[in-house]
């Protein structure tokens, strides 16, 4: 009894992990109807910078974060500006091969630099637990991975609700013309989606690196959580994201305790399978055209 | 009365639009008086909106020239020449669904220098479209089809712009409720707004409007004041009589 709840409760906090990580996903092809299939890799990449700049900065990830955040930004604003928003408008393929031929070199290039051998950032809360008593504990890192994915949430919420970044956001979302024509400049727009996206991934990647381990290939892995994060959820809803995360981590955990650890991963996707095939839109998600 | 030689604020020189090797405008060209209401009376396929859209740049041209207070503005991207001054209420309304009734019209004064003045511009859309006063806060997917169209105009007007296009405002809606739109852009107009209104209605849009001019299949076959032009000849250019088509 004690390990099921050990094991909910687990499920649950990854769960926000699992969220962080779609967000990025759920935010590009919510606004721009595109499916990023570098998003894990671009992540994996962030892991990987983070790990360097900790390094660089005796074990200081919040610095380590701030760089990774900056200029993961600036990569995603350049890719958007550069390769994206040529295809943006000429329909699904282009994007999926442009998105998927980054992916290749991400891997190839991060293998080239850092070799295959699975890494991870090292730090103390890692290993330890915040809360422990006879009945379950809770893994400081845990803690910390779905704390930090609700005040992300949260915050991309109040941009997106109150500020007029954030209208212009769903301004362009909902109709492109007509947003040109109270003067937003939609393709700065997308770069600036893609921005926010890849800080959210560069947050991700961070927490990542210090749950688990990682290898230049492990991007392919997040980038089908956040399938199944986006396709639970539904796509373009903040708090759908979150349950969605959720609801695949508590699938795993679950899924782990009723049929053996090796069916962890498995167990996810069996529930988003049955999602998949009876309300592909997703359980929470808003209408979409 | 102002004639069509003071004050031109937009001209379009010899037009020519292609949609790939289709053309749809063949040599058109207009002169909009600051302070006029201008209609461009067409059936559907004329050309009516392919003219708005390439004039606010949604659309490039292949030849000729479209020019806003002596600069050209030729293909350049439509939210550059919404900051010019020149927006347009796009035909259906395309109003952001999601969003609510004032969220739409704040949108409208997104670009700064209309931002800076987005209560005193709200307060004038309100003061105007009372209805849209009282659905503020609900969704604009829920709004029947006149308060759409009050909802694009008035978000429009909240770009203060010095130009407003209207792509058929009349579409689909009960003649009593166009005839309140047609009013209300009658009231702006004495404010000093620029109007240029697309119609498919002959009487109408030689009724309120100063100047017109009449489309048939991508050319203009008739202009002048429209006082001045008889109804009966409007129409049958219209329905691409022999002599004008």
């Amino acid at each position: 009894m004690e390990v099921l709840l050990q094991l909910v409760l687990n499920g649950i906090l990854l769960g926000g992990l699992y969220a962080m990580i779609g967000l990025g996903m759920s935010l590009i092809f919510g606004i721009m109807g595109i499916i990023n299939l570098a998003h894990g890799d671009l992540m994996i990449v962030s892991t990987y910078m983070s790990m360097v700049l900790a390094m660089q900065f005796s074990g200081n990830v919040f610095i380590a974060l701030l760089i990774t955040v900056i200029v993961m930004m600036i990569i995603g604003f350049l890719v958007q500006t550069f390769l994206v928003n040529k295809v943006v408008d000429k329909g699904s393929e282009p994007p999926l091969l442009i998105t998927f031929g980054l992916s290749i070199i991400l891997q190839n290039v991060l293998m080239l630099i850092f070799g295959a051998d699975a890494k991870a950032i090292p730090t103390q809360i890692a290993s330890e637990n915040i809360v422990t008593t006879p009945w379950f504990s809770i893994s400081a890192i845990y803690l910390i991975n779905f704390l930090v994915s609700i005040v992300v949430i949260l915050s991309l919420h109040f941009i997106m609700k109150k500020t007029y970044f954030g209208r212009a956001i769903r301004a362009t979302s909902s109709d492109v013309v007509a947003s040109e024509l109270v003067g937003v400049n939609t393709k700065r727009i997308y770069a600036y989606t893609m921005c926010l996206a890849m800080a959210t991934a560069s947050i991700a990647g961070l927490l990542i690196g210090m749950t688990f381990t990682y290898s230049p290939t492990t991007g392919t892995q997040y980038l089908i959580f956040a399938f199944g994060v986006v396709v639970i959820g539904g796509m373009g809803n903040l708090v759908g994201t979150l349950l969605g995360g959720i609801i695949l981590g508590l699938s795993q955990m679950l899924g782990s305790y009723f049929f053996g650890t090796a069916y962890q991963l498995f167990s996810g996707y069996i529930v988003l399978l049955v999602i998949l095939t009876f309300r592909p839109q997703g359980l929470f998600a808003e209408a979409r055209k | 009365m102002l004639s069509q030689e003071d004050n031109v604020l937009l001209k379009v020189e010899n037009l020519e639009v292609h949609y790939g090797d289709l053309q749809a405008l063949y040599g058109v060209s207009l002169r909009i008086s600051k302070g006029s209401i201008v209609s461009i009376i067409g059936s559907n396929g004329a050309g009516k909106s392919t003219l708005l859209a390439t004039i606010t740049g949604i659309n490039k041209p292949t030849k000729g020239r479209i020019t806003f207070k002596d600069e050209d503005i030729s293909g350049i991207r439509t939210h550059k020449i919404v900051s010019k001054g020149i927006t347009m209420s796009p035909e259906g309304s395309r109003v952001f669904e999601k969003m609510s009734v004032e969220e739409n019209l704040l949108m409208g004064a997104y670009l700064p220098r209309a931002r800076r003045k987005k209560e005193e511009l709200l307060k004038r859309v309100y003061g105007l479209f009372p209805a849209l006063k009282e659905k503020s806060g609900q969704l604009a997917t829920y709004l029947s089809g006149g308060q759409r169209q009050m909802l694009a105009i008035g978000r429009a007007l909240m770009v203060d712009p010095e130009v407003i296009l209207c792509d058929e405002v009349s579409m689909g809606l009960a003649p009593v409720i166009v005839k309140d739109i047609y009013h209300k852009i009658r009231e702006i107009n004495q404010e000093g707004m620029t109007f240029i209104l697309v119609e498919q209605d002959v009487k109408r849009s030689l009724k309120y409007s100063d100047y017109s001019y009449v489309i048939v299949k991508g050319k203009i076959v008739m202009e002048g004041p429209s006082s001045q032009l008889p109804e009966e000849e409007v129409k049958d250019a219209f329905f691409g009589i022999h002599k004008y088509a």
